[in-house]
């Protein structure tokens, strides 16, 4: 199994360190032909404005598009607002997930948090699905799924924090940073078809 | 659920999301928005751009709140800002503010000669400046959740950044080579803590995210500091005191993004414009340097 990370801005290491260590093939993508004989690709966190940019700056707009469209997408924190159709502001989106997010939701960097999830999905890899904890960082909400998006895990107050679309995935926080790999299990799962 | 707030791994949680990227010195909205727009991953919000603080001369200080505030209302990357060494109130001020990172910079006029601010005491991250391991190390034993290494600021002359990135991770390069029984020695020798000169074997990289900073001004300049190992750049004068800011942010973020890419640095560099003028470290009296501030 090939699994991609783009690599133009953010903690793209992290995320292959998480690939690695779950013993897949990683590659750093930063131009359109790093994607091929990919079978999935992450999007990690960092800003979702110099994601965005760099991405229209090097054609990689469309290839995106289309590699989505086949194989699978996870995207966290800026990856997650990156693959949305809608971020209530204008900026470079891939528009592959029927879901709208709020940037910042939860405010400045003062305000980011670490908290413990539970992801009932998560029982697919891991059957005791102990809670998850993971870090927000000046992390987006999923303001509202449509279409055929689903919802993955939410806060306590019932605010979205993932989301799924066939073999898309989204999620607002960083499992990469908290070294509990089972969300990147879950994802190579997904970019297999299993 | 339980949340936690300001925890450790929060606060370097916003640095290892700058990695990659490029943060910008800006003195006013519109620079800040031009930042953004250019790509910038973050942006530092000063009155003066270091290069100004060196021809001003005087004490330079914490910025004004209302121009802070200014910049943070201009853009939606984080916004970080400066207090000067060991002031302690400066960053109480920045904290209420709500700024995403405070740099306690040599860039500054040093307002404790003997100590640094305990940065554990804070909800907001710090970065502070190196020029060597052991002050790295001792920067983040004082709660550092990201760190620099300083360069020479404002002269647009590579040289000093360049040192302390090679002297910062040779060192490292040095310690993963070193057995178990020597570290003690060398933790007392660099004068840093002990517990952090094991994590870094460890690791294999400082315990926190490492930029580069002073003196950096072209595309190449950006790539020369990511090829050498550090996990991004800071670039102060460099961008508003040359010819086309616009242009040459954008060439800097490309360069940092692709920097194992010659073809790209090349198509990048090209008709940038006047760089910033620059002046020659060597050229500068031993006390006019900005870097040997920090202790």
């Amino acid at each position: 199994m090939h699994i991609g990370v783009l690599a133009l801005q953010g903690d793209f290491a992290e995320h292959l360190a998480a690939v690695a260590r779950l013993g897949a093939a990683t590659r750093e993508v930063r131009l359109p032909a790093d994607l091929n004989g990919l079978d999935g690709l992450i999007i990690p966190g960092g800003e979702s404005t110099t994601i965005g940019k760099l991405a229209v700056d090097f054609g990689l707009i469309e290839p995106l598009q289309a590699f989505g469209r086949e194989k699978a997408i996870w995207g966290t924190c800026a990856g997650a607002i990156f693959l949305s159709k809608d971020a209530r502001r204008q900026q470079p989106l891939l528009g592959l997930m029927d879901i709208t997010v709020e940037r910042n939701a939860f405010g400045r960097q003062v305000q980011s948090f670490a908290a413990s999830l539970h992801i009932p999905a998560l029982a697919t890899v891991d059957p005791g699905n102990a809670p998850m904890r993971v870090v927000f960082i000046r992390a987006p909400l999923i303001e509202e799924v449509s279409g055929n998006a689903e919802v993955l895990c939410t806060l306590e107050d019932g605010r979205i924090v993932a989301a799924q679309q066939g073999c898309l995935l989204a999620t607002s926080f960083h499992p990469e940073l908290s070294g509990d790999d089972r969300l990147h299990q879950y994802f190579l799962k997904l970019a297999g078809g299993a | 659920m339980e949340t936690q707030v300001a925890t450790f791994e929060v606060k370097a949680g916003l640095a290892q999301m700058l990695k990659g990227g490029v943060i910008m010195d800006v003195v006013t909205a519109e620079q800040a928005k031009i930042a953004e727009n250019a790509g910038a991953c973050a942006v530092m919000a000063l009155e003066r751009v270091p290069a100004d603080i060196r021809a001003h001369g005087g004490v330079a200080r914490m910025s004004d709140p209302g121009l802070i505030e200014d910049i943070m209302a201009a853009v939606s990357i984080p916004v970080m800002a400066k207090v000067r060494i060991g002031h302690f109130v400066e960053a109480q001020i920045l904290e209420y503010l709500g700024v995403d990172y405070v740099d306690e910079s040599e860039v500054l006029t040093p307002a404790d000669e003997a100590h640094h601010i305990n940065k554990h005491d804070f909800k907001i991250p710090f970065v502070c400046g190196c020029r060597n391991l052991g002050e790295a190390l001792r920067r983040v034993g004082e709660g550092a959740a990201m760190i620099r290494t300083k360069g020479e600021a404002g002269t647009g002359d590579v040289v000093e950044a360049v040192r302390h990135a090679r002297t910062v991770l040779g060192e490292i390069r040095r310690l993963q080579t070193m057995p178990e029984e020597e570290l003690m020695a060398y933790a007392k020798d660099i004068q840093a803590p002990y517990d952090l000169v094991k994590q870094t074997k460890e690791l294999g990289r400082l315990p926190v995210v490492n930029f580069a900073a002073g003196g950096l001004a072209t595309p190449a300049d950006a790539a020369l500091m990511m090829q050498l190992g550090v996990d991004g750049v800071f670039v102060g004068s460099g961008i508003f005191k040359s010819g086309d800011p616009a242009k040459r942010a954008e060439a800097i973020v490309k360069a940092t993004t692709h920097y194992n890419n010659p073809e790209i640095l090349a198509e990048v560099s090209r008709n940038l414009g006047e760089p910033m003028v620059g002046r020659q470290v060597t050229d500068i009296p031993e006390a006019e340097l900005i870097a040997q501030r920090g202790w």
